[in-house]
């Protein structure tokens, strides 16, 4: 992968770190900054993956404020304590429990400026990872961007990398509106280069991670490092694959994409939520949409299976795109003469 | 009304005070009958909720807030939008579309707000202030504004989840907050002595460790003094509450209620305790009552001059659909 920032020093940190710095600097920026959540204070010094780690020891627990388990409460008042002046993190553990917090998420925090005509901002994050591969079964390994993406009003981010975890965050705090800030569970101990210093990524921004001529690739968090896999075995082959981070989902950067499909008249789209209504699809109509003449082939979604995530490894590995299905499918469409 | 009066005494309100409420009280009645009005002459969209013969409990809470302190509202927020200062002209101009109203246009009787009111706006899902004022509470103790919140609820959401969850939160952080039950015994048509288990609505407080006040939701002193000392408490940082009060809506749950839930004796027996002559006469009592004709003739004009106001406002112009979804 690139380095993130040609020029610039950097350090290899990790993911769960590099949002441990961008929670730790924007805390220290800016006093209306809270975090509250589940386990987010005393648990293993911060957190189940380390995101939240030394924050209570700095900060104090009236800013890292460890809630009761209570989902919709802790967006609910994050919606009241964003609509009154404050600037609220609040985590929910599991993407999967959101379910129990999507009233306040949908109808108070997307609503409220609109509704208002204008009158009341929500700067709010709600943090929560997603994403399959450690055996974390049905309730507790789903991606589940997509809900978030339909809902107008909000801002949906999701890093896959540690320098864009934490320049993304930073700004997600930043922004005046509510962030829905998805981070993805078997990244947090993925390494990577980190600019030093004050580190900011645009929402609405996407990257491309490899350049090539042949097949652009669209994917979401894991599958962006799946695909940069299946890049390397298929250069061998003589496909060149561009593999594009779309990194923010909404505001979504059509142009990187489609300028990439004009190039190379292919598309793959890929993310761990399930196929069907996923924003894959989203995606390739907005592709479809905009450089149609430009196809050579009908854009192919390498996602997760239509099934609740299995425990057996055997099982949820078969369920989740993997690298060679990322090369099977760029194959497929290379040899496709139009 | 002897025990009105004898409430009264104890106000902590001033002569100018008590008129001004007075006051608030006649100018909800009286915009709410217009909204139904205008309503049922097919002028509005959507539909109205009408706060009449609740009018005590929003108006003694909201006399017993400073202008900081915050609100939240429910679908029947026209009432607590007046208490807290809203612009009647403003509300009307929403009611009927235009972009002249408190939102432009785009909210509606169910959602008008005044964040320079600190009223963060009536709510379309039952139950949905509980999380913003407990919220907004967060604030007040984080940044110690010295601010209490208010949370206006029906009896319909003391059955929903997020009460448990904010007043679960609220008690063990000690926020300041009142969570106000308007009990006007009817869910839609579901009335509260079948759907709230476990007898007074009140007597949950004690699950979560704080006070639990039951008040006559029809007498304007019973509500005030019992908010003045609820809020006091919260100022204090002692902490939230529960205040209670037993009131009755002489309409049906919106304009189209087809009413077939309750009998007409029922509402005539509930009108007998109304809040507004009942607040005439220990005013009376008291020797403070205005001359009250002159004061409804001064809100009618007021009201009417809202409704040209509004009827004379622009319909939102269509650049305006797309705006406001982001700051």
């Amino acid at each position: 992968m690139r380095s993130a920032v040609a020029g610039v020093a950097t350090r290899e940190i990790t993911y769960a770190q590099a949002l441990n710095e961008a929670l730790v600097e924007e805390m220290r920026r800016d006093r209306s900054v809270f975090v509250m959540g589940e386990d987010v204070a005393i648990w293993g010094g911060g957190g189940i993956f380390g995101v939240t780690k030394g924050l209570i020891e700095e900060f104090g627990p009236e800013r890292v404020r460890d809630t009761p388990i209570s989902e919709q409460g802790i967006v609910a008042l994050a919606v009241g304590a964003a609509a009154t002046g404050s600037r609220p993190v609040a985590e929910i553990m599991y993407v999967d429990f959101m379910g129990l917090a999507m009233e306040p998420i949908t109808n108070q925090a997307a609503k409220l400026r609109y509704m208002f005509g204008g009158k009341a901002k929500v700067p709010m994050v709600v943090r929560a990872q997603e994403g399959a591969g450690r055996g974390n079964a049905a309730q507790h390994s789903q991606s589940l961007e997509a809900w978030f993406c339909h809902i107008p009003g909000l801002k949906v981010v999701t890093p896959s990398t540690p320098a864009d975890a934490k320049g993304l965050l930073k700004s997600a705090i930043r922004d005046d509106n509510p962030v829905i800030f998805l981070e993805h569970k078997a990244l947090y101990f993925s390494k990577g280069h980190v600019p030093d210093g004050e580190h900011l990524v645009p929402l609405g921004s996407a990257d491309v991670k490899r350049q090539g001529r042949h097949v652009t690739f669209v994917g979401i968090h894991a599958t962006v490092h799946k695909a940069l896999q299946a890049a390397d075995q298929l250069a061998e082959e003589g496909i060149e694959l561009e593999v594009i981070d779309p990194r923010t989902l909404v505001p979504l950067d059509v142009d990187t994409i489609v300028e990439s499909v004009k190039k190379t008249g292919r598309l793959i789209v890929s993310h761990e939520a399930y196929t069907r209504g996923g924003y894959g699809a989203e995606i390739v109509t907005r592709v479809v949409e905009s450089a149609f003449d430009y196809l050579d082939a009908p854009p192919v979604r390498v996602c997760a299976r239509d099934v609740p995530v299995p425990y057996a490894a055997s099982l949820e590995t078969a369920a989740l795109p993997q690298a060679d299905d990322i090369a099977a499918a760029a194959r497929a469409l290379v040899s496709k003469q139009i | 009304m002897a025990v009105s009066a004898e409430r009264a005494q104890h106000s902590r309100l001033t002569d100018e005070q008590l008129r001004q409420a007075l006051r608030l009280m006649l100018t909800i009645r009286h915009f709410d009958e217009q909204a139904m009005a205008l309503y049922r002459a097919g002028e509005m969209r959507g539909t109205t909720h009408p706060y009449i013969g609740m009018e005590a409990v929003g108006v003694g809470v909201m006399m017993a807030l400073q202008p900081t302190d915050w609100v939240t509202s429910t679908h029947r927020g026209h009432g607590h939008t007046i208490a807290k200062g809203g612009d009647v002209r403003r509300m009307m101009a929403e009611l009927l579309g235009r972009s002249t109203g408190y939102c432009g246009g785009k909210g509606g009787s169910m959602h008008i707000a005044d964040m320079d009111k600190h009223m963060l706006g009536a709510n379309g899902i039952v139950g949905g202030g509980m999380g913003l004022a407990t919220g907004a509470a967060l604030t007040c103790k984080l940044q110690g504004t010295g601010a209490v919140a208010v949370c206006f609820f029906g009896d319909g959401a003391l059955n929903q989840g997020i009460l448990h969850e904010a007043t679960n939160m609220a008690s063990i952080w000690k926020l300041p907050v009142v969570y106000v039950c308007e009990n006007n015994q009817y869910a839609m048509s579901a009335r509260a002595d079948w759907t709230v288990a476990g007898g007074k609505p009140s007597a949950r407080a004690a699950g979560y460790g704080i006070p639990g006040v039951d008040v006559d939701g029809m007498d304007f002193f019973a509500v005030n003094n019992a908010a003045f000392e609820l809020v006091g408490a919260a100022r204090r940082g002692e902490g939230p509450s529960y205040l209670v009060c037993l009131t009755y809506r002489y309409h049906g749950h919106h304009a189209g209620d087809p009413l077939n839930y309750r009998d007409k004796e029922e509402v005539d027996r509930w009108r007998e305790h109304d809040p507004i002559e009942k607040m005439k006469h220990t005013l009376a009592g008291r020797g403070v009552l205005p001359d009250a004709s002159a004061m409804e003739q001064e809100i009618e004009a007021e009201i009417a001059e809202a409704i040209e106001f509004a009827k004379s406002s622009p319909e939102p112009s269509i650049d305006q659909l797309m705006t406001d979804i982001y700051a």
